[in-house]
């Protein structure tokens, strides 16, 4: 038995764990489930903690930088998005 | 060729425009009149004009994107007829001033049983104008259960500055909004407005016509200023959608207070006065 990855993409209202999800995605190397655009109205966490309780781990946080001069009232991408993992049980290696 | 002059009341809202300014998108219900929807998937079905996306420049279809959109599609019985419709004339005009320039259209029909969804995205390239921008319609001739999908679109996204497909890591959003209609539907949206096509899991078919316009001349006081001081315009361009979070939110703010500048000449408009102070202080 080997593990797959499972990536939880969780953006928060603001950098704080607690704060409420506004976005989210979820891959799953496993290939038990498929997700894509538009698939869900509800997120699966209302927060990055609610996930962790649940037994997600952070891997990776946003860095938090200022806006660059003449730059101050851009907006782009949702800014505090969060990366969650679980390691599953994912069936026999290829090969 | 130009079209005759919009008809009196056909022109949107001080309202209506600030709502398109707020949320990047406006929606007309059944405004497409039955016959109408027929004739144009009919049309469509029977192959209509071919896009210019993707055509050879020296092709028929290549030469169209930056013409007057009053030249084309003489020969059309039903989606000319449409454009013409007093109401769909009075909102091009609203938003673009007089003169609309075609950019391109795409018949986007989505075969019975399509079971992905397109991912998020924002049309074309970044546009870098800072104010100006072009319009899509996006027409639904039949009814869209949202079986059928329709096209999902993001309320307020239209400022956010990604690059097309740039943002499609991510899946969904608080606020998202799946366009499920009646027959005879017009959404007009900002060009920068973040959507994607559902999937269809219908039996039949799902037909939706897309075309986008530019304008000619400026964006200026086109629509029925009447109620340009009405008070609920300040609430509309308030508002605060979920999937931003409240600081970003304000950013947002900032860009319709500048976008409503824009289109009523009125450059001391200001909310909670965030860009006065700025204008005002600018010595060190």
């Amino acid at each position: 038995m080997v593990t797959r990855q499972q990536l939880l993409f969780l953006s928060l209202a603001t950098p704080n764990l607690n704060s409420q999800v506004v976005a989210w995605s979820l891959f799953d190397g496993t290939g038990r489930t498929t997700t894509m655009a538009g698939d869900s109205e509800v997120p699966p966490y209302e927060s990055v903690l609610a996930a962790m309780k649940d037994g997600w781990r952070v891997i990776q946080v946003p860095q938090l930088t200022a806006a660059l001069p003449g730059q101050e009232h851009q907006t782009d991408f949702p800014r505090f998005e969060y990366v969650l993992e679980k390691l599953q049980d994912g069936g026999s290696p290829r090969g | 060729m130009a079209d005759p002059p919009v008809a009196e009341g056909s022109h949107l809202t001080s309202s209506e425009v600030a709502s398109f300014v707020a949320h990047g998108f406006l929606r007309f219900d059944e405004l497409i009149p039955p016959a109408l929807c027929s004739g144009a998937l009919a049309e469509i079905a029977s192959g209509f004009e071919p896009t210019p996306y993707g055509a050879p420049r020296d092709s028929r279809a290549g030469q169209w994107p930056g013409r007057p959109l009053a030249e084309l599609w003489p020969d059309s019985r039903a989606i000319r007829p449409i454009l013409l419709l007093p109401r769909v004339s009075g909102i091009v005009e609203s938003l673009l001033g007089p003169g609309a320039l075609y950019d391109h259209h795409y018949a986007h029909v989505i075969p019975p049983h399509q079971r992905w969804s397109q991912p998020w995205h924002a049309d074309a390239i970044l546009d870098p104008r800072p104010l100006a921008f072009d319009i899509q319609l996006f027409f639904f001739f039949h009814d869209t259960p949202r079986q059928a999908g329709g096209t999902m679109i993001l309320p307020g996204s239209q400022f956010r500055r990604v690059n097309e497909s740039d943002i499609s890591r991510t899946q969904n959003f608080r606020g998202q909004v799946a366009t499920v209609c009646r027959a005879g539907t017009l959404l007009v949206c900002h060009h920068g407005l973040w959507h994607c096509g559902q999937p269809n899991q219908t039996d039949r078919p799902r037909t939706m016509l897309k075309l986008r316009l530019g304008p000619a001349a400026q964006q200026l006081r086109r629509w029925d200023l009447r109620d340009v001081d009405d008070p609920t315009i300040v609430q509309t361009l308030r508002t605060e959608h979920l999937w931003m979070g409240s600081a970003e939110a304000r950013l947002e703010i900032v860009h319709r207070i500048r976008l409503w500048r824009y289109l009523t000449g009125n450059d001391r408009f200001d909310i909670d006065h965030w860009l006065t102070r700025i204008q005002d202080r600018q010595s060190p």
